[in-house]
């Protein structure tokens, strides 16, 4: 079932186009990741994903009464407003104290309610986002960068996650991310975007598009190199990752 | 000590604006509003003017022209030309522009020191329950929407993803503030109005964990300006407006200076 469909879209800020002629579609209980280089439009095609860009041209079709968990990049919270992680887990609604502390267990983020979240560090804070995007029991969880500033370990810990909340949801998850490394193992579909869609499909597919190649083949060439590796042998138990320098 | 009825009038009538100003006022400072604040409450001036020479009661012009101005800095900071700029121009040219009006247009001569500073002691029952209406709606509005003005503030990127409409957040809240001069302006002036909205969300902020808990405490702080500035004009035989202003500056400095002792 389709949750969300862009068809065609432009978007423009001024005379530049970020955007065009983007067309998404998204099924409900897949993870997909958009992945790009910086400046390729990918935060703004979550953004008109979740209705706060308008696109110039194309449509945005939803699933009537479809609910979307959106995780920003960044959060900058206004120094003058105190707040705490459990009271900000009640935006828009006041949720349970029972069902707040299952979401900070889920989220990766147990007993954090009590802190100020301007006193989280930004792992704790981002988990604490996804906490309250995931309280409004989504169909759709749209995260832009959640990763960044997350190592490696890190970053496959929080696919982990992101699988779990998906399967006891049933919900379907899009991203942003540019650790190639770990998008590739970890989504159903990857979308690579740089203005518009330069190839689409399963991480194995994309990976063997040339532009794909063409897009990360130079800067990333170890990480390229690593994903390769893993694709080509995936049935192999034991993994003996060259070192890659991009990483 | 009996107070006089004017005492009592001119005491509940600042305890209701310095209320509805302090609730109104944490939004004000969340979102840094401080000079929209100003330019909304330059324009009343020239509502005044206008309400005099049409012949119509002041709190009517004021609320007509304050809220056009409220609106108009809405639309500019929606196509991102809110900036520190423009707001300066809008709020000084229309306390400019007010003045020229006041002293240009036919009507009654029109008594400028009362209206820039406020002039409180002559409030009268009618006066009185429309402070305490404004007030009443102020707050209501605010109750009623607490959540989705909350979340609006916070990001409006989380409110367009939960369905609601961001720019809602900011013309309520612009048309509150034009409300609230509307009504403060014979209490505290026209220029002192932004210090009401200010002082006692900044000076709760350091002893609050919520927004509910600032806006609370702000609301505390701002009664005790409204009635400590009373007893301050009478001690010291000056205006209420700026000894009430000159009570909510004493507090943010003593709550400051507790506060920040307590934490190093």
């Amino acid at each position: 079932m389709t949750l969300i469909a862009a068809e065609g879209i432009d978007l423009r800020y001024g005379a530049r186009r970020v955007l065009h002629g983007v067309s998404l579609r998204i099924e409900r209980g897949e993870i997909v990741t958009v992945v790009g280089p910086n400046g390729s439009g990918k935060s703004s095609l979550l953004r008109c994903l979740i209705g706060a860009e308008r696109p110039s041209s194309g449509r945005i079709l939803r699933a009537a009464g479809l609910r979307l968990g959106y995780v920003p990049q960044k959060l900058h919270i206004d120094a003058t407003l105190p707040i705490t992680a459990r009271r900000f887990l009640d935006l828009p609604q006041r949720v349970p104290e029972a069902e707040a502390a299952a979401a900070l267990e889920e989220a990766g983020a147990p007993g954090l309610g009590g802190l100020q979240m301007a006193a989280l560090s930004g792992g704790q804070f981002q988990r604490v986002l996804l906490a309250r995007a995931i309280l409004g029991r989504p169909d759709l969880l749209l995260l832009d960068e959640p990763t960044q500033g997350l190592d490696q370990a890190g970053t496959s810990g929080f696919y982990r996650r992101l699988a779990a909340i998906r399967d006891r949801l049933g919900c379907a998850v899009l991203l942003v991310s540019h650790d190639l490394h770990v998008v590739m193992s970890a989504s159903d579909r990857v979308v690579c975007l740089n203005g518009h869609v330069c190839c689409e499909g399963t991480p194995a597919v994309v990976s063997a598009a040339p532009a794909w190649r063409e897009l990360f083949g130079t800067g990333t060439a170890g990480a390229l190199a690593l994903y390769r590796h893993e694709h080509d042998h995936e049935d192999h138990v034991a993994h003996h990752h060259p070192v890659a320098g991009a990483e | 000590m009996i107070l006089d009825a004017f005492l009592w009038r001119a005491g509940l009538a600042g305890l209701g604006v310095a209320l509805a100003a302090a609730l109104l006022g944490c939004f004000v400072v969340w979102r840094r509003m401080a000079y929209f604040g100003d330019a909304t409450a330059h324009a009343a001036i020239l509502g005044v003017a206008l309400s005099l020479a049409g012949g119509v009661l002041p709190p009517l012009g004021i609320l007509v022209v304050a809220g056009l101005m409220a609106v108009l800095i809405t639309v500019l900071a929606e196509r991102g030309l809110g900036t520190d700029t423009i707001l300066g121009v809008l709020a000084h040219g229309a306390l400019g522009v007010g003045l020229f009006a006041a002293a240009v247009l036919p009507g009654p001569r029109v008594n400028l020191e009362s209206w820039l500073f406020g002039d409180v002691l002559t409030v009268t029952w009618r006066d009185l329950g429309l402070i305490w209406a404004g007030t009443a709606v102020v707050g209501l509005v605010l109750w009623r929407h607490w959540g989705m003005l909350l979340t609006a503030t916070l990001s409006p990127d989380l409110a367009r993803a939960a369905g609601m409409d961001p720019r809602r957040a900011t013309l309520l809240l612009s048309l509150l503030l034009a409300a609230l001069v509307a009504v403060g302006i014979q209490v505290v002036g026209a220029l002192l109005v932004t210090a009401l909205l200010v002082i006692p969300a900044a000076s709760a902020r350091g002893l609050a964990r919520t927004p509910e808990g600032m806006a609370g405490i702000a609301a505390g702080i701002g009664a005790l300006s409204a009635v400590g500035g009373l007893g301050l004009a009478i001690l010291a035989d000056a205006g209420v407006g700026p000894s009430t202003v000159t009570a909510a500056a004493l507090l943010f400095a003593i709550v400051t200076a507790t506060t920040r002792l307590r934490g190093r």
